[in-house]
């Protein structure tokens, strides 16, 4: 299965690849594993006051497609507000990457991660 | 003789499940060496040479047997591919498309990080004990995995069967490894 030229430059130059500070009160957390492969995928995002996202990383131990798949989806939360992150749908990410029905699964897995970061985020801004 | 009735019924239009095709109980806990031996044996009767001088249709058959035959083996011989099987079989819903969270995807992450960091410092030494860990681990999955399903615990073998993949993937992780 040949990948796509969006997913090639993703994945040989992924963007946003490492980790924030977890002890940051600002710095949300999403892990997410993908069952039908075994990937796993963390996303940090760091909000600001005005509730938008200034910074995203990831790490994801997977295929060439999840690496893309979070690659592209930290360049896209990146300025956008939690409320308009948590709207990206995995087929919109499947689209841009123009992933295969088998890799379809890879970008579920980004769309899991940043909504669970977000989640982390708002129990974190309770507390 | 077995093979010929095996046979037989092998050329039967009605398709018998995977495990009924290598005349094995339908359950988790098969034996692999026999499922093997019968898997041979099959292939030995179905293989094309056997087929040269057949009707195109026979040939035709033969080859569609080994397709399936080949299909059924490799997804009975891994656990994990035959769990699912199992599941699909019992009619409980499998979908794959979600995603796991929670404790068992930290310690997964934690693991790989750890792989991540021996393969960089290049210790062997490490590497093979990080590999044996995962393997006992594998193992104690599998045990646990062939006691739900006896237990009829559908859903939790389904649950386990998620973790041995996330395992599994681990594995060939720490085994795809040289300096």
């Amino acid at each position: 299965m040949a990948y796509s030229t969006k997913v090639l430059d993703h994945y040989e130059n992924p963007r946003n690849v490492g980790t924030l500070d977890t002890s940051d009160p600002t710095v949300g957390t999403g892990m997410v594993g993908a069952p039908a492969c075994g990937d796993v995928m963390r996303l940090m995002i760091k909000v600001g006051d005005d509730g938008v996202i200034q910074d995203a990383k990831f790490k994801t131990y997977g295929c060439g497609s999840a690496i893309a798949s979070s690659s592209l989806l930290t360049e896209w939360v990146k300025g956008k507000t939690l409320e308009e992150a948590a709207q990206i749908k995995n087929t919109e990410i499947a689209e841009e990457l123009a992933l295969p029905p088998v890799k379809i699964h890879c970008s579920v897995l980004a769309e899991g991660a940043i909504k669970s970061a977000i989640e982390d985020y708002q129990q974190k801004q309770k507390k | 003789m077995w093979l010929w009735r095996k046979f037989q019924r092998l050329i039967m239009p009605i398709t018998p499940n995977h495990f009924e095709l290598f005349d094995l109980p339908v359950t988790f806990d098969i034996n692999t060496e026999l499922l093997a031996a019968r898997y041979r044996q099959i292939q030995q009767v179905v293989h094309p040479d056997n087929f040269v001088n057949a009707s195109d249709k026979e040939r035709l058959a033969a080859l569609q047997k080994t397709t399936q035959v080949n299909e059924a083996f490799q997804i009975l011989k891994n656990p994990f591919t035959r769990g699912q099987y199992l599941l699909e079989l019992y009619k409980i819903d499998n979908e794959t498309l979600g995603v796991v969270k929670g404790d068992f995807l930290l310690h997964q992450i934690d693991l790989r990080e750890e792989l991540e960091s021996i393969k960089q410092s290049e210790q062997l030494d490490a590497l093979s004990f990080f590999t044996s860990r995962v393997d006992r681990q594998i193992q104690t999955l599998v045990a646990q995995i062939n006691q739900q399903f006896e237990q009829q615990a559908y859903q939790e073998a389904k649950q386990s069967l998620q973790q041995l993949q996330f395992f599994k993937r681990l594995y060939d992780e720490a085994m795809d490894f040289e300096i």
